[in-house]
């Protein structure tokens, strides 16, 4: 495990401070130089992966709860045939289903295209290869990883509980403010983190479904890795990024503790 | 209210009137509008695997698949018609075997490991598992490639199977870990005492306790294997599994036969799961009726 994980990550570390370039071979020479340059050019790119990232992960939460809500308390005998209808898509590669959605949200495609031919819509309407492409793939992509620990938090509550409150007078509005929304807040941290981490690191849904101007950090770390063969530049982006998603799950895990994190 | 019908009420046996003062349209919204919403969740989440199957059977003869043009079976004739596909399909299903096969081993070991020695494996586990989510595939395909830089391992095939082992380990180890929940060490001390090697105990008690649980994380680890494309394409190389294949093929134009070996896929999965869940609730209904009796 350690050296599966800890290694590449030491090595990582270690090329983040390197200079020279790829055909002259690169030296270690504590370059810090990469860092803030690193910050001080792609600072745009850091912010658009927050805030697309974000905006996918409340928008994956708004979209989910209430479903889960519904399976927990009241599919019956049904709950897991819809728990397994909801996971069945994640059966198709997630490149094919990113095309998929570029194919549906397409100017000229089976959404957009016929509503624009019947002049519903402007000509210039577009959803593709803007930030709300980009954000809805995104909740899309990651929507199991809220759905299931939300689904397990509300299914965890004892049916007493919301009994008892109902007993003692309280309405269903209540009872679902002061009981069931509290107990399952774990289920939604635990959502929250295993969404937000990798919508907010993922570059394929800005790259098929984002236009110009979306570029977010990810897809830097991989051109300057893949593309412009900048080997301690990349590694710098990428170890900034790290630091600051550990430093976010550190926080996280002060606030609410690691059980939580880790849903049991 | 008195104390016993409160108990009563509490262990959920009991009909009878409750109090409903300002309940009765949230009631309405919790019946009506609660299922049609989840139906269309459900709708939304369908949504792209259909435009999936529909646009396999459209007759498209541009390089762009979007605009719909008839309706055709010839993709579906001839699903292995690009060779350049096949071969990455190919490709993504041996290293997704061999990568699934050890990292169920590695993982397999990892996880009875730290149930033995419960208090310290479990934290170490947790601790790595954390970081895994933390470090995010970006970040792990980076670090990967430098490592194979640094170690001068040539990018290709054996990379690629190396980095899925190592993305797939933590899921098998808690996939198996949940099914060791409630084992109990004494049956392996019981067989070792009756005179059984370690390697029989293995095979003849342990391993078919927690074989569900292994053949899971099994499937699970081969799941993430063949979907896998950031820390794939980082350390793949020249080499084209599939979902590497049809990211580069977005910038020429995917052909159908994408589409129809996506389908294919889709298929194969929601049946083997199907039948999952129909064999499990038979086999829960069958031990809930030979317990009554």
């Amino acid at each position: 495990m350690f050296l599966f994980f800890l290694l590449p990550i030491l090595t990582l570390g270690i090329m983040s401070l390197q200079s020279g370039d790829f055909f002259n071979g690169f030296a270690f020479t504590w370059n810090f130089g990469n860092y803030s340059r690193g910050i001080s050019v792609y600072s745009e790119q850091y912010l658009h992966a927050i805030e697309y990232g974000g905006a996918a992960t409340i928008v994956a939460l708004v979209v989910a709860y209430p479903a889960a809500y519904w399976i927990a308390f009241h599919a019956g005998p049904r709950k897991s045939s819809y728990l397994l209808a909801i996971l069945l898509p994640f059966f198709v590669s997630f490149v094919i289903r990113t095309l998929s959605w570029g194919t549906l949200l397409a100017d000229e495609g089976p959404l957009f295209g016929p509503l624009k031919s019947a002049h519903l819509l402007p000509l210039d309407f577009r959803v593709l290869a803007t930030p709300v492409a980009v954000t809805g793939g995104l909740a899309y992509t990651f929507f199991p990883f809220m759905l299931l620990p939300v689904y397990a938090s509300l299914e965890k509550i004892d049916r007493g509980l919301v009994e008892a409150a109902q007993d003692l007078f309280a309405n269903r509005f209540e009872v679902l403010r002061r009981v069931i929304v509290p107990l399952s807040l774990p289920g939604v941290f635990a959502g929250v983190l295993l969404t937000g981490i990798p919508a907010v690191a993922d570059y394929v849904n800005q790259d098929l479904l984002g236009g110009v101007g979306t570029t977010m950090v990810g897809r830097v770390i991989e051109r300057q890795f893949i593309v412009s063969l900048n080997y301690p530049q990349a590694a710098a982006l990428a170890f900034v990024f790290m630091l600051g998603l550990l430093a976010t799950l550190l926080l996280y895990q002060r606030i609410f503790g690691t059980e939580q994190i880790m849903g049991d | 209210m008195n104390d016993t019908a409160l108990r009563a009420a509490t262990k959920g046996g009991v009909a009878r009137p409750r109090a409903r003062t300002s309940g009765s349209w949230w009631h309405r919204l919790e019946r009506l509008l609660l299922p049609a919403y989840t139906h269309l969740v459900l709708l939304w989440l369908f949504a792209p695997i259909a435009v999936m199957t529909i646009y396999g059977f459209n007759d498209t003869h541009g390089r762009l698949n979007i605009v719909w043009s008839g309706f055709t079976l010839k993709w579906f004739a001839d699903p292995f018609g690009v060779t350049a596909l096949t071969n990455a399909v190919y490709t993504s299903l041996l290293s997704s075997t061999i990568g699934a096969a050890i990292s169920t081993v590695l993982g397999t070991m990892i996880a009875l490991a730290s149930h033995r020695y419960h208090f310290r494996g479990r934290t170490l586990l947790d601790a790595v598992m954390v970081m895994n989510i933390a470090a995010s595939e970006v970040v792990m395909g980076a670090a990967l490639l430098t490592l194979f830089l640094a170690a001068n391992v040539p990018l290709g095939f054996l990379t690629i199977v190396l980095a899925q082992v190592m993305f797939s380990i933590p899921f098998v180890a808690i996939t198996v870990r949940a099914r060791l929940v409630g084992f109990d060490n004494s049956l392996e001390e019981a067989a070792q005492d009756l005179g059984a090697s370690p390697l029989t105990t293995f095979t003849l008690v342990t391993l078919p306790i927690i074989f569900p649980g292994v053949l899971a994380a099994a499937l699970l680890a081969f799941a993430l294997c063949l979907d896998d494309y950031v820390i794939t394409s980082f350390v793949s190389g020249t080499t084209q599994t599939f979902p590497l294949w049809v990211y580069g093929a977005t910038r020429l134009g995917v052909p159908p036969q994408v589409n129809v070996i996506g389908t294919f896929i889709f298929l194969a999965g929601a049946l083997l799961s199907i039948s999952f869940a129909v064999i499990r609730s038979w086999r829960n209904r069958q031990l809930a009726r030979e317990s009554a009796l």
